[in-house]
C-alpha cells in the first residue's frame, strides 16, 4: 500500500461534506480576487483622486473599495464556515468509520495495532488530518493563488518591477527548500533524542524508590546532566541551521523595496508609472512574500500529516481475519468441545506453530483444568474455542459444529471467557455487570456476585452496587477486579465458561469458594480453568497439561500425579501449601 | 424522572487544552522568570533589546522613506528637464544602510536568543531534575507520574517558547506600535485619530468574537475530552468488548459522542476562521476611511495647522495605517501565549520550590580495621564497617560495628497525621535472621519497609539499627547498608552490566559476574546476544519477568549489604523459573538480616519469624510450625481452610 492508496481511501470518507469541501476553495478564490483588487483601487484613489484633485474619483474608488471589502468579508465568512464544516465533518467521519471498523477487528488485528496505536490513530492522527485538510482547502488555495494574482497584477502595472519580484521569489524559494530540507532532517534527529531524554526521566521516576534506596541520586543526576547537555548542543546546532532564514527573508524584501524605489522613481519621472501604482506595487510585494512564507509552512505541515494519513488509511483498509459465516448456525446444542488436529500460530506462515497437533474431546458440563509453564500456549488454546483467533489447521467444534459456522454473536454469547488481562469500564458496578446480560435484574446481579465472592466487598462500599468504577477499574483492587469480571461472565449463563488465570490475585480460600459456587450455579456448563495453582485443578474432572504447545497429558488429577512428570513436578513444588497469601495490589 | 444524567468521566487530570488556566499571581511569576533569565543572561538580554530597537528603527525608517521618496525626490525630479538622480541615489543608499542595520540586528537577535532560550531550558531542566532527585518519597507517592512528567515535557517547553519567542516578539510589537503611532501623529493628527477609532472598533469586535469562540472552544475541548476518554477506555478494553459481543452498543455510544464533538468543533473552528477576514476587512475599512478623509485634506491643499497634509504624507500615512494592524494582532496573540506559559512556569517553579528531603543524621558509616574490640577508620576496603557516632553532648566519638541488628519498638505511623496505618509495631531482628511479613493488601507490610529505609519518618516509638536510633543515622549511610529487591524490577536503559553495577558503582567486572552467578542470572545473561553488554530498553521488555527479577537480585548482590529488604514478585512466573529465582534469593539472603514481604509459601517456611499483619497490627508471630499449631489466621491462609470458631 502506498501513500496514494491511503489518501484515496481517506478521501472516500468525506461523503456528505463534499459540497463544503468544494465550496471552501471557491470562496477562497473569490476572497483572493477581492484582496488582490483592493490595492488596485487604492492606487486609483491616489492617482485619479488625490493627484488630479478629483474628490469624486476618490469617492468612486473608495466606493469600489468598500464593495470589494464587503465582498471579501462575505467570501471570507463563507470560506471560514464551509472550511470548518468540511474539516470537522471529515474528522468525524474518519473517527466514526475507523471506530466501526475496529469493532470488526478480531484479536489478531487488535494485537497487530496495539491499544496505544489505535488510540493515537483515533485521536492525534485524526486531529492532524483535520487540520491538514482545512489547510489544504483554505490556505493551499489561498497562498499560491494570492501569489500568482499579485504577481499578475504587478506584471500588469510594470513588467520591469514585477520581474524583480519573480527573481526574489525564486531566490527565496531555493533558500527555503535548501534550509528546510536540512533543518527537518536535523530536527527529526533532535526530537528523537528529546523523546529518549523524556523516557529516561520517566524511567527514573518509576524507579525513584530504588534510586533512593541505593543512594544513586547523584549518579542519576550526572547521567541526566550529560544527556541534557548533549541535547542542548544538538538543539543549538539545529537552530543555528535555520537562524538565517528570517534575516535573509527580510533582507531580500528590503533589497526589493530599494530596487523598486530606484527604478520606480525613474519610471515615474519618465511618466510611465504613477505614485499610486508604486504604492500598489509595494503592497503586492508584501502579499507575495507573505504567501511564500505561508507556502513554506503548509509544506511542513503537509509532510507531517502524511504519516497520519498513512496510519489512518491502514486501519480503514484493514479487514478482519475472523469473519461471520454466510449461513450462520444460530443455535448451540451443548457445551461439548472437540479439537481435531489443531495447529495454530499468530503469524501466518510462521515456521513454529504455537499450538501443535492438538486433539481433545471435552464433554458437555465437564470441569477441565489447564496447567503448563509460561509459553505453553494455555491461553492460545482456549482462545480458539470462541474464535478470538482462527485455527491455522484442523478444526475446533463446539456442540458438534465447527466454530467457524456459528453466528459470531451466538458463539460468544454461549462461550464466556474471563480474560487474563481484564478490564472494567467506567460506570456503576451494575452497569459493568450488565455487560454480561443487559436484561439482568439487580437480584440476578447480586446472585452472580455472591457466587463470585464479590458481594462481600461490594456491599461494604457506601453506594453498594451503584458505586462508580473509574476508567480501567483503578479504584478497586486487583482481586476485587477479578471477582467482578467473573461475576460479569457468570451473568451470561453460558454453555462454556473459560477462566484464564482469573483468580491469580484472589486468596486460595476465596478461590475455592468461587469454584464450588460455580459448580452449583452453572451445573451444566462446561468449565475450563487455566491456572498456575495446582490446588485450583485438584477438584477438576480432568486436567490438560500443556508443554510448548502440545498436550502432554489429559486425564484426571489422580492419574496425572502418577503418570505425568510435569504435573508431578508442579504439584511437588506447591505441595506443601496452597500458594499465595494475599491479594495483589493494583497492577 | 429520578434518574440523573451521568457525567462521562474524563481521564484523570485531563485538562482541556487551550482553556485559559487560572494563575494565582502572574506578575510575580513573570518577575521571577525574568530574574531567572537576566541573572545568567543579562548581557545577552541587553544585546537582544538593542537589536529589537535597531530592527524596529530600521523598519520604521523604511516606511517613512516612502514619503521622502515621493515628496522630496520624485515630485521635484518630475519638474526638472534633466533630472539629477544623484541625491536620490544617496537617499536610497542611506536607507540601505538602515536596512542593513535592521538585518544585522534581526540576525544577531535570533542567534543570541538560541543560546538564551536553549540555555535557560538546559538550566531549568538541570535544576528540576536535581530538585526532583532530592525530594522525599512522600512527594512521589502523592503526585502521579504523569503530572510530574508533564512538567518536563509540556511546561518547560512552553517556557522556552515564551522566553525565546513570545517575549521578544511582544517587545518588538509594542515598540513598533509606539513608533508607528508617533510617526502617524507626526504626519497627521486627525487621521491618526480616525485610525485609533478603527483600532478600538476592531478590538471590540475581536473581543466579542473571541468571547463567543471561547465558549464554543470550551465546549469543543470538553467534548474532545469525552471522546478521547471513551476511545482510550474502549481501545484498552477492546478484547473484552469482543468477548461480550458489545460491538454494536459500542458503536452507537461512540457515534453519539462523536456527533456531539462534531457540532462543537464545527462551531469553534468556524468562529476562529471568520476572525481573520473580519479583522482584515475592518483594516481595509480603516484604510478607506483614512484615504477618503486624507484625500479630502490633501485635495484642499491649503489645509492649515493640524489639518495640513501632502500627497506623499498621505501615501506614507496609508502605509502606516496598513502596518498598524499587524503588530496589534500580534500583541493579542502573544498575550494569550504568555498567559499559557505562565501557567507552565508556575508548575515548574512549584516543583523547584518543593522542600527537599531533610537529612540531619550525623551518625555515618565508615570502613574500619578491626583490632580486637577496637576499631580504626580505614581508607581501603577491609570488609568491615562501623557506625561512627559522635555524641552530641560530649563530642566523644564512638565506633559501633555494623552487624544488621534491627529493633522496632512501639512504632506508630500514618501517612497523614490523622490516619494511623501502623499501630504499636515491635519486632527484633538479629543479625542474619530472616523476618517475613504476611497479610492482605493494606495490612501495612510495605509501610514497615518504608520506615526502615526512612522513606517516611515514624510518629511514635523507636527504630534502632545496631542499637542506634535510625533518626540519628545519615540517610545515605543508612540506605547504603540496606539492599532492596522490589516487586517492580525497574531496570534502566543501558547494558545488563550497567544495570547490575547500579548496586555498586565501582564494582569490577569480576564482581559483577560473581553477583550474577550468585543470583542465578549468569546463565541466561551469557546466552543473551551480547552477553553482559546486551542493551536493555523500556525497563527490560526484551527479558522475561523471571529474568528481570534475577537481574534485580544480582543488583542487590553486588551491593553486598548486611540488611536486605525483599518484596517478592507474585506475577505469574511459572514454577520452574520461580524455583530458579527462589534459589537466587535464598543464596542472596544467606548471612544477611532479611525482611521479606512474602507472597509465596516457599520463601516463608524457613523464616526465623513470621509476622502476620492485619489492619496495621501484628496479630500473630512465630515460626512456621508455631503458627500452624496456633491454628489462627496464618493457618487459615496457609491451608485455605477456615478455622472453626
Amino acid at each position: 500500500m502506498s501513500t496514494k492508496d491511503y489518501v484515496k481511501e481517506l478521501s472516500k470518507h468525506i461523503q456528505e461534506f463534499k459540497r463544503d469541501s468544494i465550496l471552501t476553495p471557491i470562496m477562497m478564490v473569490l476572497e483572493v480576487i477581492a484582496d488582490t483588487l483592493l490595492p488596485f483601487f487604492m492606487a486609483g484613489i491616489v492617482d485619479e483622486g488625490v493627484n488630479k484633485g478629483d474628490m469624486r474619483a476618490i469617492m468612486y474608488y473608495g466606493g469600489l473599495m468598500l464593495l470589494c471589502a464587503i465582498f471579501g468579508l462575505f467570501t471570507g465568512f463563507g470560506g471560514g464556515y464551509f472550511g470548518a464544516r468540511a474539516s470537522t465533518g471529515f474528522a468525524r467521519n474518519l473517527r466514526r468509520d475507523m471506530f466501526a471498523n475496529i469493532q470488526r477487528f478480531s484479536f489478531a488485528e487488535i494485537d497487530k495495532y496495539s491499544t496505544s496505536g489505535l488510540v493515537t490513530r483515533l485521536t492525534t492522527d485524526v486531529t492532524n488530518i483535520q487540520n491538514a485538510f482545512q489547510m489544504l482547502l483554505r490556505m493551499c488555495v489561498r497562498a499560491p493563488l494570492s501569489m500568482i494574482m499579485a504577481m499578475f497584477m504587478a506584471f500588469l502595472i510594470s513588467p520591469r518591477i514585477a520581474s524583480i519580484y519573480l527573481a526574489a521569489v525564486v531566490f527565496l524559494g531555493i533558500v527555503m527548500v535548501l534550509v528546510m530540507g536540512k533543518a527537518t532532517r536535523y530536527f527529526k534527529e533532535v526530537f528523537k533524542k528529546y523523546d529518549s531524554l523524556n523516557e529516561s526521566v520517566e524511567e527514573n521516576l518509576a524507579a525513584i524508590r530504588l534510586v533512593k534506596a541505593y543512594n544513586r541520586e547523584e549518579h542519576e543526576n550526572n547521567r541526566f546532566v550529560a544527556a541534557v547537555t548533549n541535547l542542548y548542543k544538538l538543539f543549538v546546532q539545529a537552530e543555528n541551521n535555520i537562524v538565517m532564514v528570517m534575516p535573509v527573508m527580510t533582507g531580500t524584501v528590503y533589497v526589493v523595496i530599494l530596487f523598486i524605489s530606484w527604478i520606480g522613481a525613474h519610471l515615474i519621472v519618465q511618466h510611465t508609472l504613477t505614485t499610486g501604482e508604486l504604492m500598489s506595487l509595494l503592497t503586492y510585494c508584501s502579499n507575495i512574500l507573505m504567501s511564500l512564507m505561508f507556502l513554506a509552512m503548509i509544506f511542513v505541515m503537509m509532510t507531517m500529516s502524511v504519516a497520519s494519513a498513512n496510519r489512518i488509511g491502514e486501519v480503514l483498509l484493514e479487514g478482519t481475519s475472523v469473519e461471520q459465516p454466510e449461513n450462520p448456525v444460530m443455535e448451540m446444542k451443548d457445551g461439548s468441545i472437540d479439537f481435531e488436529d489443531v495447529d495454530f500460530s499468530y503469524v501466518k506462515g510462521a515456521r513454529q506453530s504455537v499450538v501443535k497437533d492438538v486433539n481433545l474431546h471435552i464433554n458437555s458440563g465437564e470441569f477441565i483444568g489447564v496447567i503448563g509453564g509460561t509459553g505453553s500456549a494455555k491461553s492460545s488454546l482456549v482462545n480458539l474455542i470462541c474464535r478470538l483467533y482462527d485455527v491455522t489447521q484442523g478444526s475446533v467444534k463446539v456442540g458438534g459444529v465447527d466454530v467457524s459456522e456459528y453466528d459470531l454473536k451466538t458463539l460468544r454469547d454461549n462461550v464466556a471467557v474471563v480474560l487474563q488481562k481484564n478490564t472494567l469500564f467506567s460506570g456503576t458496578i451494575l452497569d459493568n455487570l450488565r455487560w454480561g446480560n443487559p436484561d439482568a435484574t439487580e437480584e440476578e446481579c447480586i446472585e452472580a456476585c455472591k457466587i463470585a465472592c464479590a458481594d462481600d466487598f461490594i456491599s461494604k462500599f457506601p453506594e453498594g452496587y451503584n458505586t462508580q468504577i473509574e476508567q480501567g477499574g483503578t479504584n478497586v483492587s486487583g482481586g476485587q477486579r477479578q471477582r467482578l469480571c467473573i461475576a460479569r461472565a457468570l451473568l451470561k449463563k453460558p454453555k462454556i465458561l473459560i477462566l484464564d488465570d482469573s483468580t491469580s490475585a484472589v486468596d486460595t480460600a476465596t478461590e475455592r469458594r468461587i469454584r464450588e459456587g460455580m459448580q452449583s450455579y452453572l451445573p451444566g456448563t462446561t468449565k475450563i480453568v487455566i491456572t498456575q495453582r495446582i490446588a485450583a485443578v485438584q477438584g477438576a474432572d480432568r486436567v490438560i497439561v500443556l508443554d510448548e504447545g502440545r498436550v502432554n497429558g489429559f486425564d484426571t488429577p489422580e492419574h496425572l500425579l502418577e503418570t505425568n512428570a510435569i504435573y508431578r513436578e508442579v504439584s511437588e513444588t506447591q505441595m506443601s501449601g496452597t500458594g499465595d497469601f494475599d491479594e495483589k495490589g493494583d497492577d | 424522572m429520578a434518574s440523573e444524567t451521568k457525567e462521562v468521566k474524563m481521564g484523570r487530570g485531563r485538562m482541556p487544552r487551550g482553556v485559559k488556566p487560572k494563575i494565582e499571581n502572574p506578575g510575580k511569576i513573570m518577575a521571577r522568570l525574568m530574574k531567572y533569565v537576566f541573572r545568567y543572561y543579562s548581557i545577552h538580554m541587553i544585546v537582544v533589546m538593542l537589536c529589537i530597537l535597531g530592527n524596529v528603527f530600521a523598519s520604521v525608517q523604511g516606511t517613512l522613506f516612502l514619503r521622502t521618496l515621493i515628496d522630496d525626490y520624485i515630485t521635484p525630479l518630475m519638474g526638472q528637464a534633466t533630472p539629477d538622480y544623484g541625491p536620490l541615489l544617496m537617499a536610497i543608499l542611506r536607507v540601505a544602510g538602515y536596512y542593513a542595520i535592521g538585518v544585522i540586528c534581526a540576525f544577531t537577535q535570533s542567534k543570541v536568543m538560541i543560546y538564551v532560550g536553549q540555555g535557560t531550558l538546559l538550566r531549568i531542566r538541570k535544576e528540576l531534575f536535581e530538585k526532583m532527585e532530592s525530594l522525599p518519597i512522600r512527594y512521589f507517592d502523592s503526585h502521579t507520574r504523569g503530572d510530574i512528567m508533564s512538567v518536563y515535557t509540556n511546561d518547560v517547553d512552553t517556557l522556552r517558547q515564551m522566553v525565546s519567542q513570545s517575549l521578544p516578539q511582544l517587545l518588538s510589537s509594542a515598540l513598533t506600535i509606539v513608533s508607528i503611532a508617533i510617526s502617524m501623529i507626526s504626519l497627521s493628527i486627525p487621521l491618526t485619530g480616525l485610525t485609533f477609532i478603527m483600532v478600538i472598533v476592531m478590538m471590540i469586535v475581536s473581543a466579542k468574537i473571541a468571547g463567543a469562540s471561547g465558549t464554543n472552544f470550551i465546549r469543543q475541548q470538553k467534548s474532545l475530552g469525552q471522546v478521547n476518554g471513551f476511545i482510550e477506555e474502549m481501545m484498552s478494553g477492546q478484547k473484552v468488548v469482543k468477548v461480550f459481543t458489545h460491538e454494536e452498543a459500542n458503536v452507537n455510544d461512540f457515534n453519539k459522542l462523536n456527533d456531539e464533538l462534531f457540532e462543537a468543533a464545527n462551531k469553534a473552528t468556524a468562529f476562529v476562521n471568520i476572525m481573520m477576514p473580519i479583522n482584515a476587512q475592518l483594516g481595509h475599512l480603516s484604510f478607506m476611511i483614512c484615504a477618503a478623509a486624507g484625500g479630502a485634506l490633501a485635495l484642499l491643499g491649503n489645509g492649515q495647522g493640524i489639518f495640513a497634509l501632502t500627497v506623499g504624507g498621505l501615501a506614507s500615512f496609508l502605509t502606516f495605517n496598513k502596518n498598524f494592524n499587524m503588530p496589534i494582532n500580534q500583541v493579542t496573540q502573544q498575550m494569550n501565549a504568555i498567559v499559557m506559559s505562565l501557567a507552565g512556569a508556575d508548575r515548574v517553579f512549584k516543583l523547584m520550590d518543593e522542600e527537599a528531603e531533610v537529612d540531619d543524621g550525623y551518625v555515618t558509616l565508615v570502613r574500619v580495621k578491626k583490632d580486637g574490640d577496637k576499631f580504626e577508620e580505614s581508607e581501603v576496603r577491609t570488609g568491615h564497617w562501623a557506625w561512627k557516632h559522635q555524641h552530641q553532648a560530649t563530642g566523644e566519638v564512638e565506633y559501633v560495628e555494623m552487624k544488621g541488628n534491627i529493633v522496632m519498638d512501639g512504632v506508630d505511623f500514618g501517612y497523614r497525621d490523622d490516619k494511623m496505618v501502623l499501630h504499636d509495631i515491635s519486632l527484633y531482628a538479629h543479625p542474619g535472621q530472616k523476618i517475613a511479613f504476611v497479610g492482605s493488601t493494606g495490612a501495612g507490610k510495605t509501610t514497615i519497609m518504608n520506615l526502615i529505609t526512612r522513606f517516611y519518618d515514624i510518629q511514635d516509638g523507636k527504630i534502632r539499627y545496631d542499637g542506634i536510633n535510625i533518626n540519628k543515622i545519615r540517610k545515605s549511610d543508612l540506605r547504603r547498608s540496606l539492599g532492596m529487591v522490589l516487586q517492580d524490577t525497574n531496570l534502566f536503559t543501558g547494558t545488563v552490566r550497567d544495570n547490575i553495577r547500579f548496586g555498586k558503582l565501582d564494582a569490577t567486572d569480576e564482581e559483577i559476574v560473581a553477583a550474577a552467578k550468585l543470583a542465578n542470572a549468569d546463565g541466561f545473561i551469557t546466552r543473551l546476544p551480547d552477553g553482559y553488554d546486551t542493551m536493555l530498553t523500556g525497563g527490560g521488555e526484551n527479558l522475561s519477568q523471571g529474568q528481570r527479577q534475577l537481574l534485580a537480585i544480582a543488583r542487590a548482590a553486588v551491593a553486598n549489604p548486611p540488611v536486605l529488604i525483599l518484596d517478592e514478585a507474585t506475577s505469574s512466573i511459572d514454577s520452574r523459573t520461580e524455583r530458579i529465582v527462589q534459589d537466587g534469593m535464598d543464596k542472596l539472603m544467606k548471612g544477611r538480616t532479611t525482611f521479606v514481604i512474602a507472597h509465596r509459601l516457599s520463601t516463608i517456611k524457613n523464616s526465623d519469624c513470621i509476622m502476620v499483619m492485619e489492619n496495621g497490627r501484628i496479630i500473630e508471630r512465630g515460626t512456621h510450625d508455631d503458627l500452624l499449631e496456633e491454628k489462627g489466621k496464618y493457618y487459615e491462609l496457609y491451608t485455605g481452610k477456615a478455622v472453626a470458631t
